[in-house]
C-alpha cells in the first residue's frame, strides 16, 4: 500500500488570500473577525463573521467563471490553482485518468441559491410561475457535485470526481476520502480539500436559531474564545484550502517537495443528536484511537493537536474530555490551539483549511496559537496556546473535526511516512 | 477490492413504496408518472413527474422527527427501517462502532430550504426553524440514519450528480473491506417544490421530450452491506454481493478527448476479474441524451448479446435514488430468476421488452451517468455460495 503525501497548498481564508497571507495571519496571532459587510445583518442575533476580502478579478477569475460559479466554487478555484503551482504539477502532461478530486462543503452554494430565490419569489413575496426569471446557471447551484466537476475541467482529472458533505467535518473527510484512493491506487494525484462560502442571511437565521453563534457583536475581533471561560459561541468564516495529495512513489519519482504525509484518517459517529454532543465524547475518543492504530502511533507520539475548538460551551468541553480519553495524561503535555478563534468557521472548509495548517507547522516547527484566550476555565486544562505561536520541533499531528449530524473525525499527519 | 455481501433492501420509489411493491410494480410495467399533486406545477413546460403518492411519514416515523426532517429524509429513514428489518439482524450481532452509513445526495432537503427560505424573507430570521441548520444540508439522511439505529461507525455523506448513489455504495464498500461489519447506505433524493422544479429547468435535460427516464422523481433505496464471512457465519439471506466498481469523469467540454464511460466499465469488469462475456444483464443509465451509452455498451458488449433493461422509465428519474434503486432491482432479478422488462421504446440496444424474461442468474452491470460528466459502473453478482 502506498503512502500518501501533501506535495502543494492552496488557501483562501480570512485574512489573506495565499498560503503566504494565510500563515501571517497565524503566526501574528492575529483575529478577522469583523462585523458583516456582506449584506444588512442588523436584524440577526450574531451580526458577526470572518469574511474573506476576496476580489474575484484581481483573484485572477474571468468574467465566465464570476458569473458561473458561486463564492464558494469561485473560492475553490483560486485554491485550486494555488496548490497546482505550489506542487509544481502541470496536469496537461500527466495522465488524465489517475487524477482525481476530492471536494468537501457543507452547504454548497447556498449564496446563490439564496439570491436566486429572491429573485424568483420576489424577495419572498410572491413566487413567480415565470421560470425564465431563474439565472442560467441555477442548476448546477442546485446540483453541488457540480463544484467538483469544476475543479476537475481545470486540472483535467478524469479519475474519480466527487463531492463530500459530512457538515463541519466535510474538509477532513474529503481528505480522507482522497488518501484512500491513493492507497487503493486508483489515483495517483488527488485535488482535495474543502470550501465554504456560508455568510448568508439563511445561514445566519439558521445559526441564530439554535444559538450557536457568538452574539458578541460589539466586539468582533474578541467574539471567538476557544476554551476560554466566557465563550459563547462560534463566528461564521468563509474560505477554502485545495491540497495536492499525491502517492508517495509519484512524489519522490518527480523529486517534489513533501510537506506531509497523511497517515490515517479515521471517523465515528455519535448516533446521538444531530446537533448535540454526547458529555462522554466517547465516539470522538474512538475516532482519535482509530486513527492512532491505523498510524500505528503511541498516543505520545502526538507532538500538537489542531483542534476543533469552536468556543462552544459544549464543543470545547467535548472535545477536552475526548482528547483526555484517548491519549491519556499525554493530553496534558500536548499543545492543543484552535485556530478557528483566528478565522472563524468556515463550516465544510475549515477542516481542510487546518490540514494545510498543519502542513505549514511541520514546515516551520510552529504551533499557531489560540487567540482571545484570556480567562482560563477550570474544567479546561490542557496547554492551548495562547495568542502566541510557540517555536518546537514537530514530527505528528492530530487534526480533529466535529460536526452537525455526529461526525468525528481525526486526521494524523506526519514528518515521515510509516516505518 | 474485497467483496461485500448485500443482505437488506428497502426500496421508496414512485411505481412501489416498499420493496415489494416496487417489484411487483416493475414486473407488471407499471409506471409512477404522472401529473405533480404537491405543488400546482400546471404553469411550468412541463408538470409530469415520479412522485409517490402513498407515503404518509406518520405511519412510518415518531411524531417528533417529522417537523424536523424534510421528505426526502422522511424516505430514506422509511427505507432504512425497511432494509434493516429485511437483513433480519438481531440484536447485539455487531458493536454499533462496527456499523456506518453512507449515502449519497443530490440536493438535500431543498423543499425544507425553500420553505425556511420563505420564512426567513416573509416573516423575518426569528421565524427561521431551529432545525433548519440540518434539515437542509447535504448530510442530513447519514445523521438520521445513523442516530435512528444507533451506527457509530464511519459515516460518509458522496455527492456525485445522478451518479452519486454508487458512488456511496463504493465507499461502504470500501469501510467493509477496512473493517466496518456492517453499513447503511444508498441514495434517497426528493425536491418537489415550486423552486426545486425551476431549478430543473435551468438544467440541460428538457423535462418535455419523449424520454421517461428525463422526468424528475423521488424515492430511492438503502441496503445493507454486511461483511460477507459475519453475514454468513450469522446465516443471513444474501441477495448478491457486489464484486466490481469504477468510476471516472469526462474530459472538460472545451478539451478533446475520449469519454469515461468505457473505462469505468473496464475498470469495474477488471475489479470483479470479469469480462464482457460473464456479463447477463445490463442496467443502463438511459437517461443521457448523447449516443455514448448506447454506442458504448454496443462495443464492449456486442451489439445483440447482453440483455438490458431500464426500468427507471416506469419511475422517472430518482437522481442520486436512480442507481441504487437499479441495483435493488438486479438484486431482486437474481433472486427470481426473471428480467424484468423495458416498458417504453428507448435507444439501447437489445431491451428487454413485453413480459419479464426468464434468466439464469449471472453477473449484472449498472451504470449511473451524470449531467456533469460522472460515469460509475458497478457489478453485483449471485453469492458465491449461500452456505459456509
Amino acid at each position: 500500500m502506498t503512502g500518501v503525501v501533501v506535495t502543494g497548498l492552496g488557501v483562501v481564508a480570512p485574512g489573506g488570500i495565499g498560503v503566504k497571507a494565510f500563515w501571517e495571519l497565524l503566526c501574528a496571532g492575529r483575529t478577522a473577525t469583523r462585523p458583516i459587510t456582506a449584506f444588512d445583518a442588523s436584524r440577526f442575533r450574531s451580526r458577526i463573521a470572518a469574511q474573506v476580502d476576496f476580489d474575484p478579478t484581481l483573484a485572477g477569475l474571468s468574467h465566465r467563471e464570476i458569473r458561473r460559479l458561486d463564492r464558494a466554487t469561485q473560492f475553490a478555484l483560486v485554491a485550486t490553482r494555488e496548490t497546482l503551482k505550489d506542487s509544481g504539477l502541470e496536469p496537461e502532461h500527466l495522465d488524465p485518468t489517475r487524477i482525481g478530486v476530492s471536494l468537501g462543503t457543507a452547504v454548497g452554494s447556498t449564496c446563490r441559491l439564496e439570491s436566486e430565490y429572491l429573485v424568483l419569489s420576489d424577495t419572498g413575496r410572491q413566487w413567480t410561475l415565470d421560470h425564465h426569471y431563474a439565472g442560467p446557471h441555477l442548476y448546477d447551484h442546485y446540483m453541488p457535485g457540480s463544484m467538483a466537476a469544476e475543479l476537475a475541467w481545470e486540472t483535467n482529472a478524469q479519475g474519480p470526481v466527487a463531492v463530500i458533505s459530512a457538515g463541519c467535518t466535510s474538509g477532513l473527510d474529503a481528505i480522507g476520502h482522497a488518501t484512500d484512493l491513493i492507497r487503493e491506487g486508483t489515483a495517483d494525484i488527488m485535488l482535495t480539500g474543502g470550501t465554504d462560502a456560508p455568510i448568508s442571511p439563511i445561514t445566519l437565521a439558521s445559526f441564530d436559531a439554535i444559538k450557536a453563534t457568538s452574539p458578541t457583536n460589539n466586539d468582533p475581533e474578541h467574539a471567538l474564545r476557544p476554551f476560554d471561560r466566557t465563550r459563547n459561541g462560534f463566528v461564521l468564516g468563509e474560505g477554502a484550502a485545495i491540497l495536492t495529495l499525491e502517492s508517495e512513489t509519484h512524489a519522490r519519482t518527480r523529486g517534489a517537495h513533501i510537506y506531509a504525509h497523511i497517515t490515517a484518517h479515521a471517523s465515528r459517529s455519535n448516533a446521538y443528536h444531530m446537533t448535540g454532543l454526547h458529555p462522554d465524547a466517547t465516539e470522538m475518543a474512538a475516532a482519535i484511537t482509530a486513527a492512532l492504530d491505523e498510524a500505528k502511533l503511541p498516543a505520545h507520539a502526538i507532538d500538537y493537536v489542531n483542534a476543533h475548538g469552536t468556543a462552544t460551551k459544549q464543543n470545547d468541553h467535548h472535545e477536552t474530555t475526548a482528547l483526555k480519553t484517548a491519549l491519556g495524561h499525554h493530553a496534558y503535555q500536548t499543545p492543543t490551539s484552535s485556530i478557528k478563534s483566528m478565522i472563524g468557521h468556515s463550516l465544510g472548509a475549515i477542516g481542510a483549511i487546518e490540514t494545510a495548517a498543519c502542513a505549514l507547522a511541520l514546515q516551520h516547527n510552529t504551533i499557531p496559537p489560540t487567540a482571545n484566550l484570556h480567562h482560563p476555565d477550570p474544567e479546561l486544562d490542557l496547554d492551548y496556546v495562547p495568542h502566541h505561536p510557540r517555536q518546537q520541533h514537530l514530527d505528528t499531528i492530530l487534526n480533529l473535526g466535529s460536526g452537525f449530524g455526529g461526525f468525528q473525525t481525526a486526521i494524523i499527519l506526519t514528518r515521515t511516512g510509516p516505518p | 477490492m474485497t467483496t461485500t455481501a448485500i443482505t437488506g433492501i428497502g426500496v421508496a420509489a414512485p411505481n412501489g413504496l416498499g420493496t415489494e411493491n416496487f417489484w411487483t410494480a416493475t414486473l407488471n410495467g407499471r409506471s409512477g408518472i404522472g401529473p405533480i399533486q404537491r405543488f400546482d406545477a400546471s404553469s411550468y413546460p412541463s408538470d409530469l413527474g415520479g412522485e409517490i403518492t402513498d407515503f404518509d411519514p406518520a405511519d412510518h416515523l415518531p411524531n417528533r422527527l417529522i417537523p424536523q426532517t424534510d421528505r426526502m429524509t422522511q424516505l430514506a429513514l422509511a427505507a432504512s427501517d425497511w432494509a434493516l428489518a429485511d437483513a433480519r439482524l438481531p440484536p447485539g450481532t455487531y458493536e454499533p462502532t462496527q456499523m456506518g452509513v453512507s449515502t449519497a445526495a443530490a440536493y438535500g432537503g431543498f423543499e425544507y430550504g425553500q420553505r425556511e427560505l420563505h420564512n426567513l424573507w416573509s416573516s423575518g430570521p426569528e421565524h427561521v426553524s431551529v432545525y433548519m441548520s440540518f434539515a437542509w444540508f447535504y448530510a442530513v439522511n447519514t445523521g438520521q440514519i445513523s442516530i435512528r439505529h444507533t451506527l457509530q461507525g464511519p459515516a460518509g455523506v458522496l455527492i456525485a450528480g445522478e451518479s452519486g448513489g454508487l458512488d456511496a455504495i463504493a465507499q461502504a464498500r470500501r469501510n467493509i473491506g477496512k473493517g466496518t461489519r456492517l453499513v447503511l447506505t444508498g441514495g434517497v433524493d426528493s425536491s418537489f417544490c415550486p423552486y426545486g422544479w425551476v431549478a430543473r429547468m435551468t438544467g440541460q435535460t428538457p423535462t418535455t421530450d419523449d424520454n421517461p427516464a428525463h422526468i424528475p422523481a423521488e424515492g430511492g433505496t438503502i441496503l445493507v452491506l454486511e461483511d460477507p464471512a459475519t453475514a454468513r457465519a450469522r446465516g443471513a439471506h444474501i441477495y448478491g454481493e457486489i464484486t466490481g466498481y469504477g468510476t471516472t469523469f469526462d474530459p472538460a467540454p472545451h478539451r478533446r478527448g475520449i469519454p469515461g464511460l468505457a473505462r469505468a466499465i473496464h475498470t469495474a469488469l477488471a475489479d470483479a476479474h470479469l469480462t464482457p462475456d460473464d456479463i447477463g444483464v445490463i442496467f443502463p443509465d438511459g437517461a443521457t441524451h448523447d449516443s455514448t451509452e448506447a454506442q458504448t455498451i454496443a462495443t464492449i458488449f456486442g451489439p445483440h448479446k447482453t440483455p438490458t433493461t431500464i426500468p427507471k422509465l416506469m419511475t422517472g428519474h430518482m437522481n442520486s435514488g436512480a442507481a441504487p434503486t437499479d441495483l435493488a432491482t438486479a438484486l431482486l432479478a437474481i433472486r427470481d430468476q426473471v428480467i424484468p422488462p423495458t416498458p417504453a421504446p428507448h435507444t439501447t440496444p437489445n431491451l428487454v421488452t413485453g413480459r419479464p424474461r426468464p434468466w439464469k442468474p449471472a453477473p449484472a452491470l449498472i451504470l449511473a451517468r451524470g449531467k456533469s460528466g460522472h460515469n460509475t459502473a458497478m457489478i453485483v453478482q449471485p453469492a458465491s455460495s449461500t452456505h459456509g
